[in-house]
């Protein structure tokens, strides 16, 4: 178990170093740091002189891969991949381009994105799973139908709806809820935090739930079900104790991806309620054009997504005694 | 407008075409090959009856075919002759015709009406007042003179109305008016076609039964279609006198940008896929079948591209891509070229992030075909695997290939919207429903509240997307015999 962790671990090394080619691609060899420079002081202040010395104070002026100039293992360590890509493995993520630490800023938004997306994940999944074994309960009844029909209805409809038609209705005709914002203190943020948490789980309901009840009818088909239906056992027995439990190793496995990236919030509803964590940090960079933070939150997410892929495989092994990992 | 001017107009004009637009009516020739390969095998005909004995999916292929309508009319792109300069002593000889920088598209000359005159600001749907208040002076009849804040007659919009307050029994009986004289224009012109096409269908039955012949598909095409030449109908005798979903900040009509978004959605929807088709059919293919050194490649190569958050990789790309453009304004003669390099840009990005799911699912089919007897029969005779992928593997796979486009479709049409609102979609100068929903969002906290253009954007994009949708669910269930059909 142990060897297999480690193994996986080492298995990561090359994927983030991949990661940070490609992303090394996309801001330095694209466009010239000469390029980002022009674009980040604005028409009028380009002279030079100034392109030189925004790319000086930002370490934008050495060399790609290798730097002639320098001897020995400097050549490698005193370039820009070195000092813009591969120091993002010891977590030395830079400064942005208002000068402020990138990890100091990730450590304190965590928190605002964590309040609102573990909620909306816990409550999400639950009332997901309750839904679609009331669909599949009721399968082939008018019931059903409709829940399906919702269902792709609610997945026709973009997010951004969603957003801005919840918080005009339950923040500015109803006033149930503030528009936006945040408090640090958990016991008195509840109220800034129930809309955006509802508005995010109304927005993901219709696919999540369609995808449970598929997972769900499988399973009903296969024959154990058969047999406990023969030993006699009610259809609700059958649902929740048999069922329940064998849908619930493909619904756990598939989610446990995403719990680590929980971290990074969501960007849509985090930017329009106005909520401090890392996802309206994201989005202030992208329009800002602040491709150290964008840089930063690249490999973030990459890293957090690989330890997500790890914990799926250590989740087979909990839920389905029949995987052993080697 | 006169279909002779429009020829006249199309013979004068200076033909543009993007890159988004050739694409657009390559796709749309492919999809009539992919029509006469499917009405042609007796097989493919049975399978697609299928999914057009369902009600639902007869309506949603209706209405996306006429959205594709609108997007192919859309795509006709030109430059229109400038008015020779009278004063310059030269142009009189020289045969030079210069050409307006504008780019029309044979769309925007049927919309004519729509597009020329803007209103000054907002202006509800239907309205003949402006949404806004402003000063207007007013001659009492004692002969002072008195400053009202008061909304004003529209410009463009109620030109059928005389001048001054309109009375409500002479602005509803207008509107019914119009509403009844579309409605009989749009039934009228619904009949002649469906006459026409009804036809035709007899005439060409005798050849081939299609896989409309079934009655239900025939029935909710008709009804359908119907329903489309009512709404164009009372659209456009609306559209006349007012502004069906209102002007926007600028005073554009609302109804205008719908239908041009229509065309951004159609190839931000369709487009990506010929970049995900051929990378992602490719490797993952050659992933399951040559497994080894090359599955171990492949699979790392998509992890590496999937590991990177989808939204932030986009976003890289575009800035990076947008930094480019910026650098280089010389490279575009027009905006509108400008924007479209920037949207072929956007698509090609969607394209390479989304190639991972396909591959990774038909690597684990081409897996399990490998050791399927046919295949092994035919390596034992020595088909070369080149052979064995593209004459036994892909056909067998092609349904999935097939289900996942058509899914694709709407997750990309959503996409956009995001993207849009993030700043890193389309080109601002262009239409798509992410501009429409990111300029509006601030309206519904104006007094009074401006509703309109979101509602429009909504309306057309959820019936787009729904539309999609069950057609997707549809052809995955006549397609892939696996797939669950509640017990």
């Amino acid at each position: 178990m142990l060897r297999y962790f480690l193994r996986r671990l080492f298995y990561a090394v090359p994927i983030l170093i991949g990661v940070n080619l490609i992303t090394f691609a996309l801001f330095f060899m694209v466009n010239s740091p000469d390029d980002m420079a022009r674009m980040q002081l604005g028409v009028k202040r380009v002279t030079p002189e100034a392109i030189q010395q925004w790319k000086a104070a930002r370490g934008y002026d050495k060399p790609l891969f290798i730097n002639d100039a320098a001897a020995g293992v400097q050549q490698v360590t005193d370039t820009i991949f070195f000092d813009k890509s591969m120091r993002l493995f010891a977590g030395e993520f830079g400064r942005s381009e208002d000068g402020r630490e990138i990890s100091q800023e990730i450590r304190q938004r965590m928190g605002p994105s964590l309040a609102i997306a573990l909620p909306t994940f816990l409550i999400g999944l639950g009332l997901t799973i309750s839904l679609a074994l009331m669909l599949v309960l009721f399968r082939g009844t008018w019931l059903d139908r409709t829940g399906v029909v919702i269902c792709v209805g609610l997945m026709s409809i973009s997010s951004l709806f969603f957003i801005i038609g919840g918080q005009f209705v339950f923040a500015r005709v109803l006033k149930l809820v503030p528009i936006s914002g945040y408090e640090s203190n958990p016991w008195t943020a509840w109220h800034f935090l129930i809309l955006p948490v509802a508005v995010s789980i109304v927005a993901s309901i219709g696919g999540s739930t369609r995808w449970y009840r598929t997972i769900f009818l499988e399973e009903i088909g296969r024959d154990y079900v058969r047999t406990a239906r023969a030993k006699g056992l009610s259809d609700a027995r059958v649902l929740f104790g048999h069922v329940l439990r064998n849908g619930l190793i493909p619904i756990l496995t598939g989610v446990v991806v995403v719990i680590p990236s929980l971290f990074l919030g969501s960007l849509l509803v985090e930017s329009f309620f106005g909520i401090p964590g890392l996802g309206s940090y994201t989005i202030d960079a992208i329009a800002a054009q602040d491709f150290a933070v964008v840089r930063a939150m690249v490999f973030l997410g990459s890293v957090l997504y690989l330890v997500g892929l790890i914990l799926t495989d250590l989740s087979y092994t909990l839920v389905d005694p029949r995987i052993r990992l080697k | 407008m006169d279909p002779i001017d429009l020829l006249n107009i199309l013979r004068d004009s200076l033909w543009v075409c993007l890159v988004t637009d050739a694409l657009l009516w390559l796709l749309f020739a492919a999809f009539v090959l992919a029509l006469v390969v499917i009405l042609r095998s007796p097989l493919q005909r049975q399978v697609w009856r299928q999914v057009f004995q369902q009600r639902l999916a007869v309506v949603s292929a209706v209405i996306l075919a006429v959205a594709a309508s609108f997007a192919l009319l859309d795509s006709i792109h030109f430059r229109q002759p400038l008015p020779a300069l009278t004063d310059d002593p030269g142009a009189a000889e020289s045969t030079q015709v210069r050409y307006a920088v504008e780019v029309n598209s044979v769309l925007d000359l049927l919309l004519r009406g729509l597009r020329s005159d803007y209103e000054k600001t907002y202006s509800a749907p239907l309205a003949v007042n402006l949404s806004a208040l402003e000063p207007v002076t007013i001659t009492l009849p004692d002969g002072d003179v008195e400053v009202r804040r008061e909304s004003p007659r529209l410009k463009v919009a109620g030109q059928a109305f005389p001048p001054g307050p309109v009375s409500a029994s002479v602005y509803w009986t207008d509107v019914a008016t119009r509403i009844a004289l579309g409605t009989v224009g749009g039934l009228v012109s619904f009949g002649i076609l469906a006459f026409i096409g009804l036809a035709l269908h007899r005439w060409r039955r005798l050849v081939t039964p299609s896989p409309y012949s079934h009655p239900v598909a025939r029935r909710w095409t008709l009804i359908t279609l119907g329903l489309i030449f009512v709404l164009v109908g009372v659209m456009t005798s609306l559209s006349n006198n007012f502004h069906v979903f209102g002007t926007d900040k600028v005073g554009q009509d609302v109804l205008y940008q719908v239908l041009k978004s229509l065309r951004t959605a159609l190839v931000i929807g369709l487009v990506p896929t010929l970049v995900t088709l051929p990378i992602g059919v490719v490797l993952g293919l050659a992933a399951g079948y040559f497994r080894g050194k090359v599955d171990d490649v492949i699979q790392y190569v998509y992890t590496t591209v999937s590991a990177i958050p989808g939204v932030l990789l986009i976003a890289a790309a575009v800035l990076s891509i947008q930094v480019m453009l910026d650098n280089h304004p010389e490279w575009f003669a027009t905006a509108v070229e400008r924007g479209d390099v920037r949207l072929l840009a956007l698509c090609i990005i969607l394209g390479m992030t989304s190639w991972t799911g396909i591959a990774r699912l038909l690597r684990g089919e081409s897996l399990k075909m490998r050791e399927y007897e046919y295949v092994q029969a035919a390596r034992a005779f020595g088909v070369s695997a080149g052979r064995i992928l593209l004459r036994h593997i892909l056909p067998n796979v092609f349904p999935i290939i097939l289900i996942t486009m058509v899914m694709e479709f709407s997750t990309l049409v959503l996409a956009e919207a995001v993207l849009s609102y993030i700043g890193i979609g389309v080109d601002p100068t262009m239409f798509s429903f992410g501009l429409m929903i990111n300029n509006a969002r601030m309206e519904l906290s104006r007094e009074p509240v401006v509703w309109w253009t979101l509602t429009a954007a909504f309306i057309f994009m959820v019936v787009l997307v729904l539309a999609a949708n069950i057609l997707a669910d549809a052809v995955r269930d006549a397609l892939d015999p696996r797939s669950e059909r509640p017990s």
